[in-house]
């Protein structure tokens, strides 16, 4: 089933997506689109609508009261050791409540010949919903503020076991309050998001969840600030931060620089410098992150 | 000392009557925007995209169109600090019954940027415009 899944939502096939919407071919199950652009944000690893690496308050999409958004995503993370791999989709209704399911696929590189390893690659699903609660992105007095919940699934379990990892499936909760000031620096938009997550999950859920050190939830904070130098183009940073459950190895927090290009309300953009820092021993993974995503 | 003391006195009246004869208003946006007919471009510019918008055009279709280009480029022009007077109805008054909704303000928005690009007016110029209209929406969706 994952699988099967997985190669339905293959870089070739959103591409192909996204072309016949570029085309100016009708998209399949064309929407009103009736919020702004890039207020559906892009897609975050974990298939929430967001930045790159925290789901941000924004749903995905651009739907509006009445309305139906959605939109198909691939991200490559190519790291000095590693790769990561994800693709997946986020479909939200009114403005108010979005669902997302993200497969991760980690290829484990050099460390598999060196540790002599069963396996070559971990692999997780995500299902996420999130809904928003109150406020609004750019209207309204207060900021909008969103919660949310993902269900992960780690696929190959033998690897986060042999490390000490505790279960193979954990669900997660997050609170992310987003808003752009108008004008806020220099005259440019910024928009600022900061929120919680309380979560046990091992290097994102790709080496289990919880661990011989530590076996319960944290209270994680994760934050954001972009700047839109117009409608289309934003620069940012990102920040995570992580647990440390496994006592075989550290877990660093994360951070990006990123850049986004939204040339239209079909088509999207990320290119980003990541730096994961310390994964499963190796130290140093810092790389480029670059994720397409097509909405409708 | 005591001359320093009645000095201030005089200074401290003096500003207090300039401040009660003045009060200081900030114009830079409606300068920054082309004055008046600057504005009326923006305007001019905003109803043609409406024209051509498919999504809000059937909500002007019964309206004055030279009216409400008159009375928007008397509100753009208070909203941007300018010297003029708005005298067409209130926002709510104006928009009664016609139930607007959140997707048809931001395709007012779409418009009114495109609008802006169009005339090259640079972005931060057209944010502070934005920004004094966007508190606007309150009064204009779901009447």
């Amino acid at each position: 089933m994952t699988r099967s899944l997985s190669a339905v939502f293959s870089p070739v096939v959103l591409a192909s997506v996204v072309g016949g919407c570029m085309s100016g071919m009708a998209c399949v199950a064309e929407a009103d689109q009736g919020r702004l652009i890039a207020t559906g944000g892009a897609s975050s690893i974990e298939g929430a609508a967001g930045g790159g690496i925290i789901p941000w308050a924004v749903l995905a999409g651009y739907d509006e009261q009445g309305e139906w958004g959605a939109n198909l995503f691939a991200t490559h993370i190519n790291l000095p050791d590693y790769t990561l791999d994800v693709a997946g989709m986020a479909m939200s209704y009114g403005n108010r409540v979005e669902l997302s399911y993200a497969h991760q696929r980690f290829d484990l590189g050099s460390l598999v010949h060196k540790l002599s390893l069963p396996e070559d690659n971990l692999s997780q699903d995500i299902f996420g919903v999130k809904v928003r609660l109150f406020g609004d992105l750019i209207y309204d007095q207060l900021p909008q503020v969103s919660a949310g919940l993902e269900y992960k699934h780690q696929n190959d379990f033998l690897i986060p076991s042999l490390v000490g990892a505790k279960r193979d499936a954990d669900v997660e909760g997050y609170l992310t309050a987003s808003r752009l000031f108008m004008g806020a620096a220099f005259g440019y938009n910024v928009v600022v998001n900061g929120g919680v997550r309380y979560s046990r999950a091992n290097e994102t859920g790709l080496l289990g969840f919880g661990g011989d050190r530590r076996d319960t939830r944290s209270v994680l904070k994760e934050g954001s600030v972009a700047l839109l130098f117009n409608p289309r183009w934003a620069v940012g940073v990102e920040y995570r931060e992580k647990p440390d459950n496994l006592s075989f190895a550290g877990e660093s927090d994360w951070a990006d620089a990123f850049i986004g290009w939204f040339p239209n309300k079909h088509v999207s953009v990320v290119l980003a410098y990541a730096r994961l820092g310390e994964i499963a021993m190796l130290d140093n993974q810092n790389g480029t992150y670059l994720s397409v995503q097509g909405s409708f | 000392m005591m001359r320093s003391l009645r000095w201030l006195c005089v200074l401290s009246l003096a500003l207090l009557a300039a401040c009660a004869q003045q009060p200081p208003k900030d114009d830079s946006l409606y300068h920054a925007l082309g004055e008046r007919a600057g504005i009326q471009k923006i305007v001019e510019g905003m109803l043609l995209h409406i024209a051509k918008d498919e999504r809000i055009v059937e909500h002007f279709r019964k309206v004055d169109i030279v009216r409400l280009r008159d009375k928007l480029v008397e509100q753009f022009c208070v909203e941007a600090g300018g010297p003029c007077r708005y005298t067409g109805d209130s926002m709510a008054e104006s928009h009664k019954g016609q139930n607007l909704t959140r997707s048809d303000f931001n395709a007012l928005v779409e418009d009114l940027i495109d609008a802006m690009d169009e005339l090259k007016i640079p972005v931060a110029t057209q944010n502070r415009l934005l920004a004094r209209l966007a508190p606007m929406r309150g009064e204009v969706i779901e009447k």
